[in-house]
């Protein structure tokens, strides 16, 4: 088998991952906001609960909390999941563990943000969600694109952690088709794979950065 | 019937008085100065007219309608909703350090409130913009950053964005502080040229000539008192002696 007929073979795990990453950021990103804000909240059991989750997501493997969320309803509650569930483990625990990570990158982000804004946003007659959407936002937003493209290329790599779980993504895929031939070229097609994901990734965030490069 | 009428403020931080018992008013038309050595409270007593601090007592009316006083379990009272967004609507405030907002173009940091909070028309609000920006001598700046532009542009275009949404009276804390001296110039002939405008003013300032050039009225504050209050003529011939003292430095300078 030649690397072409490998990337065929494939193909379908390639998609799967290019699945788990899309969907993750579509839940992560705006989930991370309300996480931070419950964890800057004023109420004292909002803020702690949301520290002691934070804690978890970010203090154990995502490989772990894939397996809890896949194997707990059976183990712990004696429910039997079904084949899709595997699908939605993988996303819901992707999703939970990323929102942690953005949380804490969106309040680094606006709590950065200098005090005199809310204060002229104030006189100036802008409500709360007005100065929030207007004015802090999208400052915030151009402060930590640095730190989410970190995020977003560690997460093009970790998709591969839906393997624990067995889950047929491309990792998984590479796995089993590297050792039924016992070739390494599978490994390599999937290295190739992750490189040239985040290359792109990598460059996308790149034009973005560039994009809010005309003020400071 | 006066525009601003402060009564017995008192403001502490972390049990420290930093005013105490304050009474001040405003007419309308009228420039009032507030001068004084850092740390006396002016800036404490403009961040209390203009609600970003709250007051621990005394209350705050803005054209005879009571914007703050102190309730009956001895906590601040605001008004909110509606009414809060009315009295904000009466007076506008330009910073020591601008604050601009810098994502947006210097017509939009003018015309954005006009046009998003008090929902005026779009053409009126760009026109009056254009005239603003001309009279603060930035007509060529429009589609400039604020990142782009000196301080003294910056200020002028933030006194342009308090003006865009025709305050009653303006408020201005140190507005030359964060400026050089050739900066500061530019910036007081601007407020200068308001002045010729019959706009309302309250300025607190470290310009000693200034104040004395443009006030109708200079308070003169030490350690969270009004310790001289007058014409500028009688304020800096006065024969107190912490205030001559305050002057003499000036002059030594």
């Amino acid at each position: 088998m030649n690397l072409l007929e490998i990337f065929g073979q494939l193909s379908a795990g390639m998609l799967a991952s290019i699945q788990i990453f899309v969907l993750t950021l579509i839940f992560s990103l705006p989930l991370g906001l309300l996480v931070a804000f419950g964890r800057m909240s004023k109420n004292v059991i909002v803020r702690t609960v949301i520290k002691v989750y934070i804690s978890i997501m970010r203090g154990t493997p995502l490989m772990l909390q894939l397996m809890v969320l896949y194997f707990g309803p059976y183990f712990l509650l004696g429910i039997r999941v079904t084949n899709e569930y595997r699908f939605y483990a993988v996303i819901i625990g992707f999703a939970l563990n990323y929102a942690a990570y953005f949380a804490e990158i969106y309040r680094g982000g606006i709590e950065s943000m200098e005090p005199g804004q809310y204060e002229a946003a104030q006189l100036l007659g802008y409500n709360k969600s007005q100065t929030f959407f207007k004015i802090i936002m999208p400052q915030v937003f151009k402060r930590i694109l640095p730190s989410v493209t970190n995020e977003v290329i560690t997460l093009v790599k970790d998709t591969s952690l839906a393997f624990a779980i067995a889950y047929l993504e491309m990792f998984t895929m590479a796995k089993a088709l590297a050792s039924s031939q016992k070739s390494m070229l599978p490994f390599v097609a999937a290295a190739i794979f992750y490189y040239v994901f985040n290359l792109i990734v990598a460059l996308i965030m790149e034009k973005l950065e560039k994009k809010m490069d005309y003020y400071h | 019937m006066y525009l601003l009428e402060m009564n017995h403020i008192e403001k502490g931080f972390d049990g420290l008085g930093v005013l105490k018992d304050i009474s001040l008013s405003v007419k309308e038309g009228e420039i009032l100065s507030i001068i004084g050595p850092s740390g006396s409270g002016k800036s404490t007593l403009l961040r209390c007219a203009t609600m970003l601090e709250k007051i621990d007592g005394g209350e705050i009316l803005y054209l005879g309608e009571r914007a703050a006083y102190i309730g009956e379990n001895h906590k601040p009272v605001y008004k909110k909703g509606e009414e809060r967004r009315k009295l904000q609507s009466y007076f506008g405030l330009v910073f020591q350090n601008f604050n601009l907002f810098p994502h947006y173009s210097v017509m939009k940091n003018i015309i954005d409130a006009p046009i998003h909070i008090q929902k005026r028309n779009r053409e009126e609000v760009y026109q009056e913009a254009r005239s603003l920006l001309k009279k603060m001598g930035l007509e060529e700046k429009e589609n400039a950053y604020p990142c782009q532009l000196s301080g003294g542009q910056c200020q002028r275009v933030a006194i342009a964005r308090a003006l865009a949404l025709n305050p009653k009276i303006l408020f201005f804390d140190e507005p030359t502080s964060a400026l050089d001296p050739e900066l500061t110039g530019e910036v007081l002939k601007v407020i200068k040229s308001l002045a010729d405008m019959d706009i309302t003013m309250v300025i607190v300032t470290h310009e000693m000539n200034f104040a004395r050039d443009i006030s109708d009225r200079i308070i003169f504050m030490d350690q969270g008192v009004i310790a001289v209050e007058g014409t500028p003529e009688e304020v800096f011939s006065t024969e107190h002696a912490r205030m001559k003292e305050f002057l003499g430095k000036f002059h030594q300078a």
